[in-house]
């Protein structure tokens, strides 16, 4: 269903290929929802997920998606392995290669890193989030949700809201929607803003409200604080003030908009604890589309 | 005694059909027909020999990278006559000694000529000023922290005058690093579009400016190093308007890359100051044009394999220039019609060897027999395997370019010949 060896990004799949995945995702949702645990796609396959920044949940997603499809699983630690005595991204690659793995899944805090790896290795290899650089099935998951909810991604509007700069989720979300048909709105402090994001096809906005206005999707990123001690913000206070969520802002989406998250979630900082919580919130079902997709994305990938 | 015939010769600006004769180091007699066998360069172009007022040998320390010999040999190949070198070596070349042990190896390895530039401050820790008399009298040419700008402004007020009581000039590399703050490539699309962090041209303007208010405060000249911002060109072109004595270079990736150079995340294309947006390029070329922009320079900074195979992030900063320079920057502004090859010659060794006080930069009777013959119709590829420095680490690979070095002769010897 992908035409490359590897899942490095958004940007280089068509919408055909997004929507296959998609579609892939949805049938593994609708049996994940039955009850049904096992499958045997990827049986005598080994995946070994390399992580160089921590996470759990995306680990924890990607490991249980593996096992789920059949597969042996590996958790290389990179604070245990020989990454710390020094050894080079494209060394380790060769070794896990040479180990005979079919899919490397890497975490990586330089953007860039799985495309080195890409070239390096034979195995196929998912990005789970290089830098500032792609999250793309953390992209594919969210639209799993969308379209689950609304039918089709195709008309939406989109707008995500929060620390822009250091997203490699709203990237992917970027690029993915727009090839979708979707319209895609982007908030963040001026200081958390990039370049460049109105020439790739989103709507840069100056308000909340005008983000949010007529918006279907409605989708917070996380805050870190330490964008706070970069001088990036004055506090978290005022973040949640004049930047966050609420239920004020919420009003001037449609009525049956969704309220959407990558988690983990700030409380109260880019979204309010009644949102998390709320009616309107679909960020456990995005949790829940995650193990679906990244099936699915083996599948893609086999 | 050689004799370099049926040549066209760049002499006072201008290509003329000569004859030279060359006779203990020394350019004895230049003339239309000069008797006797030599060298046929029919079809040939004599330039003043080449002067690369900024690059990195390594050596001491970083031999893995490049040595004096290997570099100089790059240099020569390239079609240099004489070479300046920085002091960001292991250990800085911030005292006599080293500054004596780059001399006596640029002499072992008998190439081109090598031109220590010596550090402005003690280690280019930016604190106390480096021992700068001592390193004048053991050869230095210039001074610079290269690498890092001296945060201190009163410590590099201090720098310029006390340079100029030895005649030494300080060579400014630009950079605010609270601003840089961790970025690898130009702040931008291209930053936005592939994750890497960026900079912003304010980080190297606000340095250019820097030194061009002390320079102007104190009248002392001071140098600009490899300029790559279109408003650095602007804030030199003022300044040189109302009489500040600043001059300044860049390098070939600045007038002929952009940044989109980087979407495929090649860490050969990572490079300090960053490669930045076409209005830049474009307004480095005008600055080359209208004399705001005095010389080209490579900043040739040889990498050993490991240190560029890596992650963006990780990979080190640098371009290995010599061997490409003269063709990148021939071709680029000269066949484009930019510049007249007088003025590229003027840029590549005529302005530098007068900026730093060195003999050199033009042929004529009884001046050092230092000049470069090319064959400016010969088209070429750029394959880094092909490269004599150790440092392979180019983004212009595969390039078609125009213009190559026959011969390189220094003080009357051929130190290079195409095979």
């Amino acid at each position: 269903m992908l035409k490359q060896k590897d899942l490095l990004g958004l940007y280089e799949l068509s919408a055909e290929e997004i929507l296959s995945v998609l579609a892939e995702g949805a049938k593994l949702k609708a049996a994940l929802r039955k009850g049904k645990k096992q499958f045997s796609d990827l049986a005598g396959k080994s995946v070994v997920t390399l992580f160089y920044e921590n996470s759990t949940r995306t680990r924890c997603s990607f490991d249980l998606a593996a096992k789920n499809l059949g597969a042996n699983v590996v958790n290389l630690g990179v604070a245990t392995s020989s990454v710390q005595k020094g050894e080079t991204l494209i060394d380790t690659g060769k070794t896990l290669d040479a180990q005979q793995n079919d899919y490397m899944i890497l975490r990586h805090p330089v953007a860039g890193a799985p495309r080195l790896l890409a070239k390096t290795v034979k195995a196929h290899v998912i990005n789970a989030g290089d830098g500032m650089n792609e999250h793309p099935t953390q992209a594919l998951l969210d639209f799993l949700t969308m379209q689950e909810r609304f039918g089709s991604i195709k008309g939406l509007t989109v707008a995500i809201m929060g620390d822009i700069s250091h997203s490699r989720v709203a990237k992917s979300n970027l690029y993915g929607l727009k090839k979708l048909g979707a319209e895609v709105r982007l908030f963040a402090p001026s200081t958390l803003m990039p370049f460049g994001l109105d020439r790739m096809g989103a709507k840069i906005c100056r308000t909340r409200e005008e983000a949010v206005e007529g918006a279907d999707v409605v989708m917070g990123l996380r805050i870190q604080l330490e964008r706070q001690h970069a001088g990036a913000f004055p506090s978290l206070g005022e973040y949640a003030k004049y930047y966050g969520v609420n239920e004020t802002v919420m009003k001037y989406a449609k009525k049956d908009a969704i309220v959407m998250h990558p988690a983990p979630v700030n409380r109260g900082v880019e979204l309010t604890t009644a949102l998390i919580d709320g009616e309107q919130s679909y960020i456990e079902d995005q949790i829940f589309s995650g193990l679906a997709v990244r099936m699915a994305v083996f599948k893609a990938l086999a | 005694m050689k004799l370099f015939k049926n040549a066209e010769v760049l002499l006072g600006g201008e290509l003329k059909k000569a004859d030279l004769l060359i006779d203990c180091g020394v350019i004895r007699k230049i003339a239309p027909e000069i008797e006797g066998d030599g060298y046929d360069c029919k079809g040939l172009t004599v330039l003043p020999g080449l002067v690369d007022m900024h690059v990195h040998l390594r050596e001491p320390g970083f031999e893995k990278k490049e040595d004096i010999e290997s570099g100089s040999r790059a240099a020569v190949k390239g079609g240099f006559t004489q070479i300046c070198c920085m002091p960001n070596t292991k250990p800085v070349c911030d005292n006599k000694v080293v500054v004596s042990y780059i001399v006596n190896r640029a002499k072992e390895a008998g190439l081109c000529k090598v031109h220590p530039i010596g550090a402005i401050t003690e280690g280019e820790k930016g604190e106390t000023l480096a021992a700068i008399g001592g390193m004048k009298s053991a050869g230095a040419v210039a001074l610079s922290d290269d690498g890092v700008s001296v945060t201190n402004s009163a410590l590099m007020a201090n720098a310029m005058k006390y340079a100029s009581d030895f005649g030494l000039k300080c060579l400014c590399h630009c950079e605010d690093k609270s601003l840089v703050d961790g970025g690898v490539v130009h702040e931008g699309y291209y930053s936005t579009l592939t994750g890497l962090k960026g900079s912003i041209r304010a980080a190297e303007d606000i340095m250019i400016a820097r030194e061009i208010c002390l320079a102007e405060s104190l009248d002392l000249p001071v140098h600009i190093c490899h300029v790559s911002t279109y408003s650095g060109v602007q804030l030199i072109r003022e300044a040189k308007a109302r009489g500040v004595r600043v001059t300044a270079e860049t390098c070939p990736h600045y007038f002929i890359l952009t940044d989109e150079a980087i979407k495929d995340f090649d860490p050969n294309t990572k490079v300090n100051p960053p490669i930045r947006e076409e209005k830049d390029r474009l307004a480095i070329v005008e600055g080359l044009k209208d004399g705001t922009l005095d010389c080209i320079v490579t900043d040739h900074a040889p990498h050993h394999e490991d240190d560029k195979n890596v992650e963006y992030n990780y990979a080190a900063f640098g371009i290995s220039g010599l061997e490409t320079s003269f063709a990148l920057s021939y071709t680029a502004l000269v066949r484009s019609g930019t510049l007249t090859l007088a003025e590229l010659t003027d840029k590549m060794s005529g302005h530098p060897a007068q900026i730093l006080g060195l003999r050199g930069g033009k042929i004529a009777e009884g001046e050092p027999a230092d000049f470069t013959v090319v064959d400016l119709n010969r088209q070429w590829t750029v394959d880094p395997k092909k490269f004599v420095s150790k440092g392979k680490n180019t983004p212009f690979t595969g390039r078609k370019v125009y213009g190559s070095v026959k011969y390189t002769v220094v003080d009357g010897e051929i130190k290079y010949e195409e095979k």
